[in-house]
């Protein structure tokens, strides 16, 4: 799938577009994160699919946020997937990443990773490989929604109750770029506490990704003990979009996500 | 700017989680676990999470300090070493050797964790051998 990627990447790197490149590259037997600056080292440029698809995805526009303010003048490329374009506009949208100086360079996703991502768009507006595939619904929020009540309490509180506190799944969120984080203010949560309050810890990430989260998934990737906080993360999702009907990164940059605007009251 | 993600094995226990250090003009400022790691398959603990911090830390000793008159004083390796090994002796001769214990480290390769271990047992004639990871 990379060849279609890496002229594109050539040419923008050849032409001084961007001053560099971040995406995947196959080195040392892994496939990790790379600022590619040089067209000439592109063989190694890989899009994230080692053994299945997209089986090493990265928090490419964590590390873009990084460059970005380390070096505002410059312009950089960034592999996008149809998540990580929700983040790029997100990210725009909290006045995180100046639109003139980045420029995507985007896949679409396979069938098999759409499916087990139960993502609503499995590629980017524009893209220069892969294929278009309809989204999907999801299905694992409607199988913890057809819980009654007392159940679906006693699922969630179960899964919370594994947490080991490592805080992966803000570490490795491309949307988490708080300078203070809700996660370590005493006054909403008992830091010193493990395992960690429940279930007040993660439901105060869950309402903080509220209008935020683009549903890249890669806090469930990350997490040690296998909570579905995607799930979790789906579902606010979906209750933002119903109230609001607002959805991170679905909507053009630029538009206020609705807990950050005080106006009218929400529709009945 | 010189930007770049560093492979390297996590090194706060002996469980050898891959990770990616983020390094932006020679400092190290940021980890992300390996997704391809055999052992941690893309996740870490809070401590391999972390382990960035440790690397600029103002509290990391770079040279050999001996206490002298009760205070820390910055002496050559020679010096250190010398006073080590003296002491060492000193201390086997009048107490035995398992007066004597050793501290191996999950920050220093499995060669020089062998090394400890073998001047334990064989220069100094202890079984006295532990591992910071036991902590």
């Amino acid at each position: 799938m990379s060849e279609k990627v890496r002229a594109k990447v050539k040419d923008l790197l050849d032409s001084g577009r961007i001053k560099g490149f971040l995406g995947l590259r196959q080195a040392d037997g892994h496939l990790g994160p790379h600022l590619f600056t040089d067209g000439r080292e592109l063989d190694a440029l890989a899009v994230g699919d080692l053994k299945r698809p997209g089986d090493t995805r990265y928090p490419l526009n964590k590390q873009l946020l990084t460059l970005m303010r380390c070096d505002p003048d410059d312009s950089f490329g960034v592999l996008v997937r149809g998540c990580d374009e929700r983040g790029l506009k997100t990210l725009i949208t909290w006045n995180q990443v100046d639109p003139a100086k980045v420029v995507a360079v985007g896949i679409a996703c396979p069938p098999e990773l759409a499916a087990a991502c139960e993502c609503l768009k499995p590629y980017p507006d524009e893209f220069v490989d892969g294929g278009k595939v309809e989204g999907s619904t999801f299905a694992s929020v409607a199988t913890v929604d057809a819980l009654d009540l007392h159940s679906r309490l006693t699922h969630w509180l179960h899964e919370f109750s594994k947490c080991v506190k490592c805080y992966g799944c803000r570490d490795i969120c491309p949307m988490c770029f708080c300078k203070e984080c809700s996660l370590e203010q005493e006054d909403l949560i008992h830091t010193g506490d493990l395992p960690p309050e429940n279930p007040i810890f993660h439901l105060t990430r869950a309402v903080h990704m509220a209008g935020r989260c683009i549903d890249c998934g890669l806090c469930n990737e990350a997490c040690p003990a296998d909570i579905p906080l995607r799930t979790l993360y789906k579902k606010v999702a979906d209750i933002i979009a119903q109230e609001f009907d607002y959805r991170p990164g679905y909507v053009e940059p630029g538009e206020k996500p609705p807990l950050n605007i005080l106006g009218e009251a929400p529709k009945a | 700017m010189d930007y770049r993600t560093v492979l390297t094995t996590c090194a706060y226990c002996g469980c050898g989680c891959s990770l990616y250090l983020e390094v932006l003009d020679g400092r190290v400022i940021h980890t992300f676990p390996c997704k391809t790691g055999p052992v941690n398959e893309g996740k870490l603990c809070v401590k391999g999470w972390n382990i960035h911090e440790f690397i600029h830390s103002p509290k990391r000793l770079t040279r050999p300090l001996l206490r002298q008159n009760g205070t820390l004083v910055e002496v050559s390796w020679d010096e250190a070493l010398d006073f080590t090994a003296r002491r060492l002796r000193e201390i086997k001769e009048a107490h035995g050797s398992d007066s004597l214990a050793f501290l191996s480290s999950a920050k220093i390769t499995n060669e020089e964790n062998y090394l400890i271990q073998k001047f334990a047992r064989a220069a100094v004639g202890t079984n006295n051998v532990d591992h910071c990871a036991r902590l």
